[in-house]
């Protein structure tokens, strides 16, 4: 069951009303009833938690256990002590950030003063990137600063980065940027 | 937050200042409307009349920039009035003690000033200036009915007595009669049974006194025994889904996993940093937990190196890089050094500076200056494809640029912690799209392969290389449980603690576990506890609430630390352990009683912030074996004197950097004299300038999200919000001849950005001084690369080079801009 634009628009209009302007008299009822309609018995079933702010929503996730093996649709948790089933527009459009065409889907390169992308291989830009890593970081490594302290870094590459991604892979990123001895090591938090 | 969103509900008095929490956080306001529904009040200053503003008791506007001015004034209230808790300031904040003679403050300047004319630093304090008087023992001297003239309930009184209403009405804007509305009915919240909430974001973070405004929050709750309670604490509504957790893991210039100090230069050796960062006390009564730093920070090296971290390398302590002492090395200081050719490679990971920074049109330049960029996101952004933004000659820019596609959540396992500190697991449920890849994926491949280059060629210092532990993969493939175990920690050896054998390779059950000898590894000491061998703790799903009722599910999911749920809670209880608020209570003390003394230790509700015994008996007789209620601090009081702030140990009202008053009514000092400015040729700045003679703020909408980038690529949410617009009051409409839905050109002394305009009655006019200031709000969720006219930009490219003494955080939220019809 697709939802049509104006349904989504009703739906996250009512929800939102729901959470945070009760009261409007919206009629809840239609929230209700596709809710129900969504429910899809043949779909494998994971929760999961809001990418977008840090209210920490459950959502449930149907991805078809049949064709594509793609997102079925993605709707409040109504077990989650948080949000109890609530969504804001942002969270009831998880769908679309998941199933969308203009996602990337292959690595891609540009050249020194080349005016266009071109598509490369993980295998080919994995390697020429730890080239450039390694390269950059053997020319510019201090042992010592201009005092004459002991530093073991480079202040010539930089890493921003993320609050996007999960505690186990800012835990793993930091380890790796910090062993190769940068400094300039920021991201989100700081803006 | 000290606290989390559940526990908004318990609250007495909301304040929301410095967010928009209905829009921005919208399922938040399911506790606050719950709040309100059993007779809490719901207080909003903004300066703009927003969605949470309509829902609430109390609306009033403020200018951007002038949130210390406003609460000074409520400090002033609370004390002129008499409203404070006595007996919680008296008894756990450090109201009492006595400060130096040294301490002084005229003229919006405290002792020990010192100008920097080198910058970007304004300049900075000797803050030994600003230290407390030590009795012979080496413990603070103190005056517990706070009349000593040097006390710092004293002090604190003749700095804000300046406050009063009118002049601050006069910098704010705001209304005499509003303030004192305000004022009263928040000042209500320090009866001992009620709890008042703060909750804020961004509007009080980007502002070169952002700290301050901050801190002059906090001491508003320690006045009125709000910390620690349920529905009381300072909470910050973080804005990412996980800069929680990436803030906790430290992805940060300046500290490590844990919130450990990154090595300063002169911290030669493992023994000497551990010397400098182990905060000492000579109070029998202060727990001063960061005493156990070296257990932490061995216990970290543990994890970066394995094996190979072994007493006699010092744990590999040297193999790490160190910054220099009084460096800087954050965002603005990156950004600074990449338009200074200084910075040759660099990763974009999950971020879109050229839109998110302010001043993007610095960074936007800086990035041409690259010899290879990495950018990973889930969709093309402005950053990777800077190369071919508005204005720029791909013929001309030398940088390489490696996109890779990254998996969205939904295609991955892992965690996320909120901005209650709730550490959530969430699961895979489609594969990733395409040739996409996990976040983990691509940073376990990158980290094989640069390890088997400096295995099998020549290379500069490969130790930390070669001996950093990389076994975060199973079968080849990046394994999310692994990394959650190693953040853990475990025993690297068989071990008897408390009469217990811990065999080596079993998880560690929490941090009062972790050594400082190697036989423990731990790659986060607050997460310690989070994954043991009773298992995934975040994964828990239990619907059942503790014994207090107050919302705490204490088995739904895993929080730092050690599932503490409210932090700070030792404060919620009366010096005999029992709570100010009976209804609503976080923790008491349990223990069996005999003669008016406590024979036995135990205590009820959440995880208690230290689990010794109450400071007295019920006899009122004091114990020797109790510990002060906030165990983060040295001397284990809540902070109403700061003295380790960059900018002073009370919060003053300074100016924007941008601002449209000619004088501050406070002192003579205009900008914060320790605010950082940058100054390039692409760094300008223009006050008080009839160029730019409105006030300009960013904010965000709820249909997008940060820049925009994961939400402009999507159709629904872009039809909802299309494009980038410039909010104003219809008297500024009417002065500028403007139409609402007209295009036209907002700019500033950086840049101009095209905008629609959208005339409301949610901005008016403010009277400051004699004076009528016009403020405009743009949103900062566009950029050319989405929607494809390329037409819709960054409100970043306006925004200023300046920001806070202690963070670094940009001013984005009051500059100077003008309005003009196409």
């Amino acid at each position: 069951m697709e939802l049509n634009r104006r349904d989504f628009i009703k739906i996250s209009g009512a929800t939102a009303a729901g959470v945070a302007v009760s009261g409007l008299g919206f009629d809840l009822s239609q929230v209700k009833s596709h809710a129900s309609m969504l429910k899809t018995q043949y779909a494998k079933e994971t929760t999961t938690i809001c990418c977008y702010c840090a209210v920490g929503c459950g959502a449930i996730v149907h991805t078809s256990k049949r064709g594509d093996g793609r997102v079925i649709n993605i709707e409040g948790d109504p077990d989650h002590v948080i949000n109890r089933g609530s969504l804001c527009s942002k969270g009831s459009a998880l769908k679309q950030l998941t199933e969308n065409e203009n996602r990337l889907t292959e690595p891609m390169y540009r050249a020194p003063y080349s005016d266009k992308w071109q598509t490369v291989s993980w295998d080919w830009a994995l390697e020429k990137i730890t080239d450039r890593v390694k390269k950059t970081r053997d020319m510019t490594f201090e042992k010592t600063n201009a005092k004459g302290q002991t530093v073991n870094r480079t202040t010539r590459i930089a890493s921003l980065g993320s609050a996007a991604m999960d505690n186990e892979e800012c835990w793993i990123y930091q380890s790796l940027m910090r062993s190769l001895g940068l400094v300039y090591i920021e991201h989100q938090a700081r803006i | 937050m000290t606290n989390h969103w559940i526990d908004i509900k318990n609250s007495d008095c909301i304040l929301i200042m410095g967010s928009n929490a209905a829009e921005n956080h919208p399922i938040s306001f399911k506790y606050v409307t719950q709040a309100m529904d059993k007779g809490a009040k719901l207080i909003n200053v903004d300066p703009r009349f927003t969605r949470t503003s309509s829902k609430a008791d109390i609306y009033t506007a403020l200018r951007s920039g002038t949130d210390i001015a406003f609460l000074g004034g409520m400090i002033k209230y609370i004390l002129d009035n008499d409203l404070y808790n006595k007996e919680y300031t008296a008894a756990y904040t450090n109201a009492p003690f006595i400060v130096g003679k040294s301490y002084g403050f005229e003229d919006g300047l405290f002792s020990g000033y010192q100008k920097n004319e080198e910058g970007p630093s304004l300049g900075s304090y000797d803050k030994s200036k600003w230290a407390f008087e030590m009795d012979d023992k080496g413990v603070p001297k103190m005056d517990r009915t706070l009349t000593h003239e040097q006390c710092v309930f004293q002090l604190l009184k003749t700095h804000y007595k300046r406050y009063d209403l009118d002049t601050v009405s006069k910098v704010t804007g705001t209304p005499k009669e509003d303030l004192l509305t305000v004022y009263k009915t928040y000042a209500a919240t320090g009866k001992r049974d009620k709890a008042g909430t703060i909750m804020y974001a961004m509007g009080w973070t980007q502002h070169t006194v952002g700290t301050q405004n901050i801190r002059t929050m906090a001491m508003i709750q320690l006045l009125l025994g709000n910390m620690g309670m349920a529905g009381g604490g300072v909470n910050a509504l973080r804005g990412e889904s996980n800069v929680q957790g990436s803030t906790d893991h430290c992805l940060l210039w300046h500290i490590w996993p844990g919130y450990l100090k990154t090595p300063r230069a002169s911290n030669d050796s493992l023994d000497a940093y551990n010397a400098k960062w182990t905060p000492k006390t000579n109070d029998p009564l202060s727990a001063n937990w960061w005493s156990n730093y070296p257990k932490y920070s061995v216990s970290l090296l543990k994890s970066f190196f394995g094996e190979a971290a072994t007493p006699s390398n010092q744990f590999g302590y040297n193999w790490l890089p160190k910054v220099d002492d009084n460096g800087v090395y954050s965002w603005f200081d990156l950004f600074d050094a990449m338009y200074k050719e200084e910075i040759k490679g660099f990763f974009a990971w999950g971020q879109n500076p050229a839109c998110s920074g302010s001043n993007a049109s610095k960074i936007r330049k800086a990035m041409e200056n690259l010899d290879w960029m990495v950018n990973v996101n889930l969709f093309d952004n402005e950053t990777g494809s800077f190369w071919k933004g508005p204005g720029t000659d791909a013929s001309k820019i030398k940088t390489e640029v490696f996109m890779l596609p990254a998996a969205v959540s939904v295609e991955k396992e892992g965690s996320i912690t909120n901005s209650g500190r709730w550490m959530q697991w969430r699961y895979q449920g489609p594969k990733p799209l395409g040739d996409s890849r996990p976040d983990g994926d691509i940073i376990m491949e990158l980290g094989h392969r640069i390890k088997e280059a400096y295995k099998t060629s020549s290379g500069v210092f490969k130790e930390p290389i070669v001996n950093l532990k990389w076994d975060y993969d199973t079968n080849g493939v990046y394994d999310p449980h692994k990394a959650a175990k190693e953040i853990n920690g475990y025993f690297t050896r068989d071990i008897t603690i408390k009469d217990k054998l811990y065999k080596k390779g079993t998880l560690v059950p929490s941090f009062a576990f972790l050594q400082a000898d190697g036989s423990t590894s731990s790659g986060n000491w607050l997460y310690c506890n989070s994954y043991t061998e009773k298992g995934n703790m975040a994964a828990r799903r239990s619907q059942k609430d503790a014994a207090n009722n107050i919302g705490l599910y204490p088995e739904f999911a895993w929080c730092w630390p050690v599932n503490r749920r409210i932090i700070y809670n030792r404060a919620s209880v009366d010096p005999k352990g029992r709570p100010w608020d009976e209804k609503d209570w976080v923790i008491k003390f349990a223990g069996k009683e005999v003669g008016g003394k406590y024979v036995s230790n135990k205590w009820l509700g959440d995880v208690p912030d230290g689990g010794w015994y109450p400071l007295e008996n019920p006899d009122g007789s004091k114990r020797a074996d109790a510990k002060q209620p906030f165990i983060m601090q040295k001397h284990g009081h809540g902070q109403i004197f700061g003295p380790g702030r960059a900018d002073g140990p009370f919060p003053e009202h300074y100016e924007p950097l941008e601002c449209p008053v000619e004088k501050n009514y406070f002192s003579s000092r205009m900008i914060s004299p320790t605010a950082a400015v940058y100054s390039t040729k692409a760094d300008s700045h223009a006050t008080c300038d009839p160029r730019f003679p409105f006030v300009g703020t960013t904010y965000r909408v709820s249909e997008h999200w940060q820049t925009g980038l994961m939400t402009r690529p999507q159709e629904w949410l872009m039809e909802l919000q299309p494009n980038m617009f410039v909010e104003m009051s219809e008297e500024l409409a009417k002065l500028r001849g403007i139409k609402n839905g007209e295009r036209v050109n907002v700019s500033s002394a950086r840049a101009s950005v095209e905008c629609t305009a959208m005339v409301t009655k949610r901005f008016k006019p403010f009277t400051i001084g004699y004076s009528t200031v016009h403020q405009v709000g743009i949103p900062w969720h566009y950029g050319w690369r989405w929607p494809s006219t390329g037409t819709e930009e960054s409100a970043n490219l306006l925004t200023p080079p300046a920001g806070d003494p202690n963070t670094r955080i940009p001013e984005t939220k009051a500059f100077m801009v003008n309005v003009t019809k196409l």
